[in-house]
């Protein structure tokens, strides 16, 4: 496209992305995507216990499955609720991607997506994710945990970091509203939210729109709460966002209600080095 | 693949049934979002597939705060029985690499559906027009040679401009130079009209030239277009207003302005 300075821009659409015309790929092409679509799907480590059951044909007793997307989301629930001893750690999923650090070994993939299981209740499960899943891999994630439960009568939480640079509003947001939650459920959920649902046009992205299309299609009761935060990393403020959905979770599964400062010290690191860009 | 969201599966033997295609300006989802929204129609399933980028959201049709807690997925068909209508409507970007597997679960759902007919609203970059196309109106179509047998008069009688072939190196006067049809923008629509060209299936394009911008009018222009084929809205009276804009079309260009700027 030209400008009215002479110049000729490149145009691109927000909705498509050039197509090429499908040219036959040869065998080499062939190949190379394959190994690329290996490479990034998705993994799940069961303990040898759980993979045991799996491989016997039993899926796991779930009542609640509570799902942390987001740093300050998996820090809320180890500060309330992972804290106490009553968790067995019995998997972790893996899905590498192009923001996964290249770090070799499994200690970097270790910590960024754990399943666990509360000891005296096995109904109750808690999975915490910290790391990036790629668009192309949302999907096939939740297909493959969800693969994993027995869904008679389950009932999914999720919670979700997002940036307030995201939510829409006709009225401008000054500074002081945000962190705040909205709510998204689907059609089985029969319980009340915490908070506001969240209004048009806004939209949820990411695995939490991903566990929610799973949920609305096989009629799983699951609730999605978004927390909307102008804090890039963990912040205790934003963590604490979440507290009203202690109440519900409260229920069944015992909670630790008011954490040490220590406690919330742990998840909360300083501002990296890297982000102190201007001072 | 097709879930229907009722107790029981819809049946869309004889049907029509309107996509669109994610092209240049969303146009084709503007329209499918109008006619989703003026008929009022109602949900009757989801397409679960891996191939679109997963989002949810609340009912974007939404009229009062009754229906507005309602979760939405990224392809969901409506229907309205009293027109035998079924509307498809897209709102993710297909994944790159899935791009095929969706034409391929569509063509096939299609297929097993039993439609008489589909429509698919597209559009194609505007900048990419050759001389011939700068000239007259934006708006063109295509259809398939199963649907030409029995919609050929229609089509005449509304005097519409076949979407002209052009040839793949213009400017050169080489013997390869057959002209071949080109949808730039277009998304799957080129695709999705060949391959439905080699299943044999009717289905016919409907398209309009436009550019990234505001695309309300172009959608405006398209859901016209449309029903002067169609004839989904009976609404004799000429007003140029007769479509419902949906709720979910509000802050299209971002939010409220601070009032501190000023």
């Amino acid at each position: 496209m030209a400008t009215f300075f002479g110049e000729v821009l490149s145009v691109y659409s927000r909705a498509v992305e050039e197509d090429d015309d499908e040219l036959d790929e040869n065998e080499e092409d062939e190949q190379i995507r394959r190994e690329l679509e290996e490479k990034r799907e998705v993994h799940l480590h069961w303990s040898p216990e759980v993979s045991e059951s799996l491989k016997s044909g039993n899926k796991l007793q779930c009542s609640d499955f509570i799902l942390a997307v987001g740093q300050n989301a998996s820090s809320f629930l180890s500060v309330h609720i992972l804290s106490t001893p009553n968790w067995d750690t019995i998997g972790r999923a893996s899905a590498w991607n192009e923001r996964s650090r290249a770090v070799t070994g499994q200690g970097c993939e270790e910590s960024a997506c754990v399943f666990y299981r509360r000891k005296d209740n096995p109904t109750v499960l808690i999975c915490q994710v910290s790391c990036y899943v790629a668009e192309d891999q949302l999907f096939q994630w939740t297909e493959k945990v969800f693969d994993c439960l027995q869904l008679r009568e389950l009932n999914v939480t999720v919670l979700s970091d997002t940036s307030v640079a995201d939510y829409k509003t006709a009225d401008y947001l000054g500074g002081s509203s945000a962190p705040f939650l909205r709510s998204l459920h689907t059609s089985a959920f029969g319980d009340q939210p915490v908070c506001q649902s969240l209004e048009q046009p806004n939209i949820v992205t990411g695995l939490a729109a991903a566990v929610l299309n799973h949920c609305q299609v096989h009629r799983i009761a699951a609730v999605v709460y978004q927390c909307y935060s102008d804090v890039i990393g963990p912040d205790s403020v934003t963590m604490e966002t979440y507290k009203p959905v202690l109440t519900k979770l409260g229920r069944s599964i015992q909670l630790d209600p008011s954490p040490s400062t220590d406690a919330l010290r742990k998840f909360v690191r300083t501002t990296d080095l890297q982000s102190n860009l201007y001072i | 693949m097709f879930i229907s969201s009722q107790s029981s599966a819809p049946s869309f033997r004889d049907f029509t049934l309107v996509m669109p295609a994610v092209a240049v300006g969303n146009v084709g989802q503007l329209a499918v979002d109008l006619i989703v929204s003026t008929l009022n129609m109602s949900r009757v399933g989801h397409i679960h597939t891996d191939c679109l980028i997963p989002m949810a959201g609340n009912n974007p049709y939404a009229s009062s705060k009754e229906d507005g807690e309602e979760l939405h997925t990224p392809a969901e068909v409506y229907a309205a029985a009293e027109l035998k209508l079924a509307v498809l409507q897209i709102r993710a970007p297909i994944l790159q690499s899935k791009t095929k597997k969706f034409r391929q679960m569509l063509v096939s759902w299609i297929k097993s559906s039993g439609f008489s007919r589909t429509v698919v609203l597209s559009s194609s970059h505007a900048y990419q027009r050759d001389d011939q196309q700068l000239q007259g109106t934006p708006l063109r179509y295509l259809v398939t040679p199963s649907l030409l047998k029995g919609s050929a008069d229609a089509l005449k009688e509304l005097g519409w401009r076949e979407m002209e072939r052009v040839p793949a190196f213009p400017g050169l006067t080489d013997g390869n130079t057959e002209p071949r049809l080109c949808i730039p923008g277009g998304g799957i629509t080129k695709g999705l009209y060949t391959d439905s060209c080699k299943e044999d299936l009717p289905l016919a394009v409907l398209l309009l030239f436009c550019s990234e911008g505001d695309n309300i009018p172009d959608a405006f222009a398209l859901a016209n277009h449309l029903n002067d084929w169609l004839h989904l809205l009976d609404d004799n009276s000429k007003q140029p207003n007769k479509w419902k804009i949906p709720t979910s079309w509000s802050l299209l260009f971002g939010n409220g302005i601070p009032p501190a700027l000023f």
